[in-house]
């Protein structure tokens, strides 16, 4: 397909001047054409089409609390701590790239040596108050750990509102049930990605 | 005078305040939901079932709420306003025979609390005299936008007076009366005999005088809404803006009334199935106060005067000479 035909900005044949009238500049003529729209009926018209819309009863009404929309997949609200599939622990590294990249500075982490000389995230919060839920975290970590949920509802009694590390983590039982949602969105790699891999040729 | 007069006209005029004002907020609520519907929403729907409560929490919220008096207003004037809008709105049904007579106990009930010779008259002339409630309060407000919507207001009733007037003129020709009971007795003997068939000129200008002199959609210009805010009522807070509204709903439940009765056989012959007629008319009436609002535009003040002075009014005379010729001849 070529562009030129988005290129075209000049008026197509599908464009055509809706046909108004002159208006009146005698008298004879006013009286016309006030005549022809008493007797139009066109407020009828207007006051047809609201009984139609009242007896077919069509009503789009979400009732919020009770009802809500449904959100898509890439939605980027308050942020979720993932677990890995298989061993149940956290999939969080420590590696502090989300930290790092957060523009508005709202992640904090701090981490330490565990006894098996591994990393661990000991401190983790995100303040809720700044973020501005950019999704550069989430694209930014290696491992898939923090992505984005589908959480809005927030309410808090001041505005700078933490959430921690131990509130964002999938709780076990959940996982254990098989109910963790991967982050389809922002960040997330696309599906069947690894039959795009090519090996590293090792020729040079 | 007797006793068992005075105590029934008493009577009388506590229930019909009564059954008004609360049907003044019922008003309300079949006005959001009339109007919800028509826009494909629910309307009130949290407060008891379908929100029917919605009238008692807003009542209860109206009631309760601070009653603010604004430094620069001119006090007095301006707490007797919304009194006046709600006591004209009242007084004029006075002279409205909401139902046939009928028997209760053995003691025959006239629903009308007193039926004066001039009844008609009476209704349009307390109507007319609810303009100063807009009127003041909106001079007394210390508001600009107040001054310009009371102007507006006055503007309109005033020139829809001629109208309602003129138009009411012709058919009291043809009956004789000002009563609305003899117009009744007049429209008794059936379909056939209502005035809208030799009348129809005169019903049509009515109805639209009607529009103007309750302040409803197409001529909705005391409370602007391209202002955003409440017209005269902008100042006003708590109930005597509920006063307001409540002698709003109540002069458009009035005019159902005197609609019907005057031009659509009222309640006929005055059995059963006339009352329920008469009901039956009016609240069609009241619902095409709401249905309008849903449907139309508000019209600007010039049209509306031009529409007033140079269409109807001359329609109405025209009305009136051709209607004497015809008796005359």
């Amino acid at each position: 397909m070529k562009n030129e035909q988005f290129n075209n900005r000049n008026v197509s044949n599908g464009y055509f001047l809706v046909d108004i009238e002159d208006y009146p500049t005698d008298g004879w003529g006013k009286f016309k054409r006030v005549v022809k729209r008493t007797f139009r009926g066109e407020l009828f018209v207007g006051l047809w089409v609201v009984l139609r819309e009242m007896i077919k009863f069509d009503i789009h009404t979400i009732q919020y609390p009770a009802e809500k929309m449904p959100i898509g997949p890439r939605y980027r609200a308050v942020h979720e701590m993932k677990r890995l599939w298989e061993s149940g622990t956290e999939r969080c590294i420590g590696c502090g790239l989300c930290e790092k990249i957060c523009i508005s500075n709202c992640i904090q982490m701090d981490t330490r040596i565990d006894e098996n000389s591994r990393k661990e995230v000991s401190e983790y919060s995100i303040n809720l108050g700044r973020c501005i839920f950019c999704g550069y975290c989430a694209e930014v970590c290696p491992e898939l750990a923090i992505t984005h949920g589908g959480r809005y509802e927030n309410a808090s009694e001041q505005r700078e509102h933490f959430v921690m590390y131990e509130d964002m983590l999938t709780p076990i039982d959940k996982l254990k049930s098989g109910n963790q949602l991967e982050f389809e969105g922002f960040g997330a790699i696309t599906p069947h990605e690894d039959e795009r891999v090519k090996k590293t040729p090792l020729a040079y | 005078m007797d006793t068992a007069y005075l105590i029934e006209t008493v009577i009388k005029v506590v229930v019909i305040l009564l059954i008004f004002s609360a049907l003044a907020g019922i008003g309300t609520y079949f006005e959001r939901k009339v109007l919800a519907f028509m826009q494909r929403r629910l309307g009130p729907m949290y407060v008891g079932p379908y929100g029917l409560l919605q009238v008692a929490a807003d009542g209860i919220k109206l009631f309760t709420k601070e009653d603010i008096i604004p430094t620069n207003v001119v006090s007095r004037i301006f707490k007797i306003a919304p009194v006046i809008t709600a006591a004209t709105a009242f007084m004029a049904a006075a002279a409205i025979p909401f139902l046939p007579q009928f028997t209760l106990f053995g003691y025959t009930v006239h629903p009308i609390v007193a039926d004066i010779n001039i009844g008609i008259l009476y209704i349009l002339g307390i109507m007319g005299v609810g303009l100063y409630g807009p009127l003041l309060g909106g001079m007394a407000s210390a508001n600009k936008f107040s001054l310009l919507s009371a102007a507006r207001g006055a503007a309109v009733f005033i020139s829809y007076e001629v109208v309602t007037g003129l138009s009411i003129l012709a058919p009291i020709m043809m009956v004789g009366s000002l009563s609305l009971i003899d117009f009744n007795e007049y429209q008794a003997g059936g379909i056939g005999d209502w005035i809208i068939w030799s009348q129809p000129v005169a019903f049509v200008l009515f109805w639209i005088a009607a529009f103007a002199e309750t302040g409803r959609t197409p001529f909705h210009l005391i409370a602007n809404d391209h202002e955003i805010i409440d017209g005269f009522g902008t100042e006003y807070s708590g109930m005597r803006w509920g006063l307001f509204f409540i002698g709003e709903y109540a002069n458009m439940f009035f005019i159902s009334f005197v609609i019907p009765l005057l031009f659509l056989g009222g309640y006929g012959d005055g059995s059963l199935l006339g009352a329920l007629g008469l009901l039956a008319k009016m609240s069609f009436f009241f619902f095409f106060f709401l249905w309008t609002r849903a449907a139309w535009p508000d019209v600007r003040p010039d049209q509306l005067m031009w529409l007033c002075w140079k269409v109807l009014m001359p329609i109405a005379v025209i009305n009136i000479v051709i209607t004497g010729l015809v008796m005359m001849f």
